[in-house]
């Protein structure tokens, strides 16, 4: 028996072989220590560096020409100059580290709220088909809304206060913090279940030291998500009645057309949680360093 | 003291309009005190599902299965089981892993370590204590795995495909060590293999199942893990005559098995 010869790849393609197309979409051989292919190796630490640096020169270049109105896009000097004023004397005669204590103090206490409720919440509906049978519709239901569009219920079912503020950023966090728990539950392998069971591990044993600890990364993860969400609400939260906070400020100053205030309330919300970020992934490292090693 | 299995047959009930489907029918084994038993057999010949039986994770149709005459009806630390891969636990490092039965049943930190140790120490372990579990070789996890399934000194070990996903170094030296391991604690073993050579190499007892439904169609006494036990060497164990027409035969059996598949 004889094998016909394999099929000819096109001519176009032999021709391009060593063009600027061939190349780019085929992996170049990689440095000793890097594995070939994999989807996005590299450090981009001095990339994201410089690409900071870039965005910050473009600004400065913007207004410095003149191009925009500083009613707009006010100029780098000026939002820092904004940011030294209200350090020294404050934002309508409040302290800048009390609005950011405020704020920092609403995210927070919701987010621990979230993650008392959620987290042992989500572990059981991982666990049990009648909590996740109860659960899941509720939180199905109300997750894809827009906290903007259930803010006016919280307003009349909880007032002006501070209730109805932490109340709203909670419900952001909690149901994806609920879903990362629950999800969590299922990181452990059979066989390690297996395993609790066969040395005579109860239930709650096998909760307890095998369903726990392999949930944790998509836990702390879940916990990441949530602060996001948290931070992302804050604003809305604080359009109620609100006389201290960076999201009032952001709103008070867009009232007043203080555009470098908008900025610089902008820049602190997105450095605190950067900072939290950072935190988390910290703990990360500390916490779950098998995490997808095993 | 031994394991029966009498008359035990698995039918998975009808789902998604096919029929019932008989993982294992009318199996009838019995693993005596220091009995090595392996499982031979191509893929969906209930090996593992006779393994989960004996386990107590599944509970047969019809049938028994006995432990010292003792119903088995659920899992238990009188049965360990030593998992292909993915069941130790990350988050603890050798130590902790060993000895997590023994956490599990509430002995205190001083005698689980003591006892821990010694079984690391017979698997080759020492030193390694405080690694964490994900930084070892393939070879070394599974000896973690099989020093745990120790720790509670149950009275069968069971196996599922433990040296599956090792190199056939490794493998080999891992074989000896489970023999030497068996040698000095005495328990009985149930074990799961593909390959026939380590089948041969470590059982007393050779089971050779069939799919459709699984059941046992051939048994073997087996001399050469004693052979090996007395002192000869394994490859001169493995390249005996004897060795190779069993080889032969066992292979002959599995692969008619197969090709009545196709």
């Amino acid at each position: 028996m004889t094998l016909s010869p394999p099929p000819k790849a096109p001519a176009k393609a032999a021709a391009n072989g060593a063009g600027i197309r061939a190349r780019l979409s085929r992996a170049r051989a990689t440095k000793p220590g890097e594995i070939y292919g994999v989807p996005g190796q590299g450090n981009t630490f001095w990339l994201s560096v410089a690409s900071v640096l870039v965005m910050l020169f473009v600004w400065w270049l913007v207004t410095a020409l003149g191009l925009v109105k500083p009613l707009f896009v006010p100029s780098p000097q000026s939002v820092l100059a904004k940011f030294v004023q209200i350090w020294n004397q404050g934002f309508t005669n409040t302290p800048f580290l009390e609005h950011v204590s405020i704020s920092t103090f609403r995210v927070f206490s919701a987010f621990i709220l979230a993650c008392l409720i959620g987290l042992p919440l989500g572990l059981a509906m991982g666990m049990s088909p009648v909590m996740r049978g109860i659960f899941d519709p509720p939180i199905e239901f109300y997750r894809p809304i827009p906290p903007l569009a259930y803010l006016p219920l919280m307003i009349i079912w909880f007032g002006i206060d501070e209730t109805s503020k932490v109340l709203l950023i909670f419900l952001s966090m909690f149901a994806p913090i609920v879903l990362g728990a629950r999800s969590g539950v299922k990181s452990a392998a059979i066989e390690q279940i297996h395993a609790a069971y066969s040395f005579g591990a109860t239930r709650w044993q096998v909760m307890r030291h095998v369903i726990l600890p392999s949930a944790m990364p998509e836990i702390l993860t879940a916990m990441r998500v949530g602060i996001g969400f948290g931070w992302t609400t804050l604003v809305a939260a604080e359009m109620v009645a609100a006389t201290k906070g960076l999201g009032y400020m952001v709103l008070s100053a867009s009232q007043f057309l203080q555009t470098s205030v908008v900025i610089m309330g902008i820049f602190v919300i997105a450095i605190i949680a950067f900072a939290f970020d950072l935190l988390m992934r910290f703990l990360e490292r500390r916490l779950v360093p098998w995490k997808g090693r095993m | 003291m031994s394991l029966n299995i009498d008359h035990v047959s698995v039918i998975y009930p009808a789902a998604d309009g096919r029929p019932p489907v008989a993982a294992l029918s009318e199996i009838d084994l019995t693993i005596a005190e220091g009995e090595f038993v392996v499982a031979l057999g191509a893929s969906g010949c209930g090996k593992s599902t006779l393994l989960n039986l004996i386990a107590g994770f599944l509970s047969p149709t019809t049938g028994s299965l006995t432990l010292e005459g003792r119903a088995v009806s659920g899992p238990g630390a009188d049965r360990a089981v030593v998992f292909q891969k993915h069941a130790l636990l990350p988050w603890l490092n050798v130590l902790d892993n060993v000895a997590f039965g023994l956490m599990l049943q509430g002995v205190g930190k001083e005698a689980r370590t003591r006892t821990a140790n010694d079984y690391i120490g017979l698997l080759g372990l020492d030193g390694f204590q405080n690694s964490p579990v994900y930084k070892l070789s393939g070879g070394m996890q599974q000896r973690v795995g099989i020093a745990r399934a120790l720790t509670c000194d149950p009275k069968v070990l069971l196996m599922d495909e433990p040296l599956g996903a090792l190199d056939a170094l490794t493998r080999e030296k891992a074989q000896e060590l489970i023999l030497k391991i068996w040698g000095e604690t005495g328990k009985s073993v149930f074990f799961i293999t593909h390959s026939v050579e380590e089948a041969l190499f470590m059982g007393t007892k050779l089971i050779v199942m069939s799919p459709r439904p699984g059941r046992i169609t051939h048994r073997f006494d087996l001399p050469f893990s004693r052979q090996f036990q007395s002192g000869t060497p394994a490859r001169k164990v493995k390249a005996s005559p004897e060795f190779i027409a069993l080889r032969e035969t066992v292979l002959n059996i599995i692969f008619a098995d197969e090709e009545a598949l196709e």
